[in-house]
């Protein structure tokens, strides 16, 4: 186990995501239409590009490069051209601070 | 003493496809528009409404035109009837094949697939190759040896834009391709950018493909008339006209191998006739910047991103004068190429992968 404090909660909005980048690695923060934070590989499997710069849509994000899309509590890639899983890390929330598991 | 031009080699296999590798030109990062996050969550949201009003509009206006088409069969009045009808049935083929195959057209997954399998079969594009194609078109926009979506080399073949009036380059190719896919075989350069996994749904779209095509024909045989294959396969043809004329406007006669959307893809005010036709991809340099965006926010991307792209082309007309004026002009110099100023609020062109080649080049006409 390895929790890092990635923001504070309310930092992540509901349907929304963001970059958190922790030496060199780069990782995606999310909340799902639900209110849960989910977290995964900061960048899409298919061509390298910044999730956090795509589009939540209840548990799934876009890929803001060629809308592929991904489960984002599984990191399974739902839609073409995104074919390979994201890895995914345990997010909790403790004191009011977002933390990630980054193992 | 005749110049003799030579020509780039435009193909996935050949040299320039290492060469843009080797010069940081493939998968590249693109100049991007800083866009406040909130407005573009705002115009990225996905709504089914538009695309099921003008899905709506699209097949009633098919039916109509269809049976008017039926009914003028045998008389002069067919010419004008068939190609009305094979305009709406081509056009919004192939702008609902493209919007669709991004995913952002309706907010409702199977809705986009559905349409995207009808609007591939309407301008006879195999549905699963060309979403290949295409992602490889947004990755490597107008890269030479690196984009299979090139419209035509530099300087032009006007051999192919003459015979795409009718489909007659693009559609055989299509048709070759369904014969090589239904039996289990890929072209050499659709394994550049078609991930081995997809290759049995390639097989089995292009032979539901061929069933389609043959039942047609065999409806023509039993009618004795070409009358069933004029509301099917046929409007592809006879109906290209507006495809081709839009889709030259959206590169042609402006840079190759650079990585910036303004350099390499042009937006044009359009009519509202024209953009329900064209599903607002008339935005070009808009969508191909910001691709999760749907067609029906394009206009107000536009709106937020003006300030730093050259002014838009004021006419589907005044693109296409442009468009065959470079041309024209590639024909003697294949480095012609056509560049608007950048209004004083924009950011630089960025014309490649190095930071250094930033160049400012505002008052560049
Ligand atoms: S880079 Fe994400 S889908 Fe292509």
């Amino acid at each position: 186990m390895a929790w890092v404090e990635v923001c504070e909660a309310g930092e992540v909005e509901v349907e929304d995501v963001i970059r958190f980048d922790q030496e060199d690695r780069t990782f995606a923060v999310y909340r799902s239409d639900k209110g849960d934070y989910y977290a995964t590989d900061g960048f899409c499997t298919h061509g390298r590009f910044h999730l956090s710069e795509g589009l939540v849509m209840g548990k799934l994000i876009e890929c803001p490069k060629h809308n592929g899309r991904f489960d984002i509590t599984n990191g399974a890639a739902v839609r073409v051209p995104a074919c390979k899983d994201l890895q995914t890390y345990s997010v909790k929330v403790e004191a009011g601070k977002v933390f990630i598991d980054i193992e | 003493m005749a110049i003799v031009v030579q020509r780039r080699d435009y193909s996935l296999k050949g040299p320039e496809s290492k060469r843009a590798d080797e010069k940081g030109l493939a998968s590249a990062q693109w100049h991007a528009t800083p866009i406040p996050r909130a407005k573009m969550k705002e115009l990225m949201k996905r709504k089914d409404g538009p695309a099921i009003r003008d899905t709506l509009i699209w097949f009633i206006g098919l039916i109509v035109l269809g049976y008017l088409a039926y009914l003028s069969w045998g008389t002069w009045w067919a010419v004008p009837a068939f190609f009305l009808y094979g305009t709406l049935y081509a056009s919004p083929g192939d702008s609902r094949w493209h919007e669709c195959g991004h995913g952002t057209a309706f907010k409702t997954p199977w809705m986009n697939d559905v349409v995207y399998h009808i609007a591939s079969f309407c301008v006879l594009r195999s549905a699963t190759p060309w979403r290949w194609s295409h992602a490889r078109h947004h990755t490597d926009t107008i890269i030479v040896g690196r984009d299979p979506e090139i419209i035509t080399a530099r300087p032009p073949i006007w051999k192919i834009l003459y015979m795409q009036i009718f489909h007659l380059y693009g559609g055989p190719i299509e048709i070759k391709r369904f014969i090589l896919h239904t039996f289990g075989k890929l072209e050499e350069q659709e394994k550049e950018y078609i991930p081995a996994s997809e290759y049995s749904k390639v097989f089995r779209e292009a032979r539901i493909y061929m069933l389609i095509f043959l039942a047609v024909i065999a409806a023509c045989i039993f009618t004795g008339s070409i009358l069933p294959a004029m509301f099917t396969i046929l409007p592809t043809f006879y109906g290209f006209l507006l495809v081709l004329t839009f889709g030259v406007t959206q590169h042609l006669g402006l840079y190759e191998d650079v990585l910036d959307h303004r350099l390499n893809t042009r937006t044009i005010y359009m009519n509202r006739v024209f953009r329900f036709l064209y599903w607002n991809m008339n935005y070009h340099t808009e969508h191909h910047m910001f691709p999760m965006v749907p067609f029906h926010a394009l206009p107000k991307l536009h709106e937020e991103m003006k300030h730093d792209c050259p002014e838009a082309r004021p006419s589907l007309w005044a693109a296409l004068r442009e468009v065959i004026g470079a041309l024209r002009k590639q024909k003697h110099d294949p480095a012609y190429v056509v560049v608007k100023p950048l209004p004083s609020t924009a950011l630089p062109y960025r014309y490649g992968p190095d930071e250094d080649e930033l160049e400012l080049t505002r008052s560049e006409a």
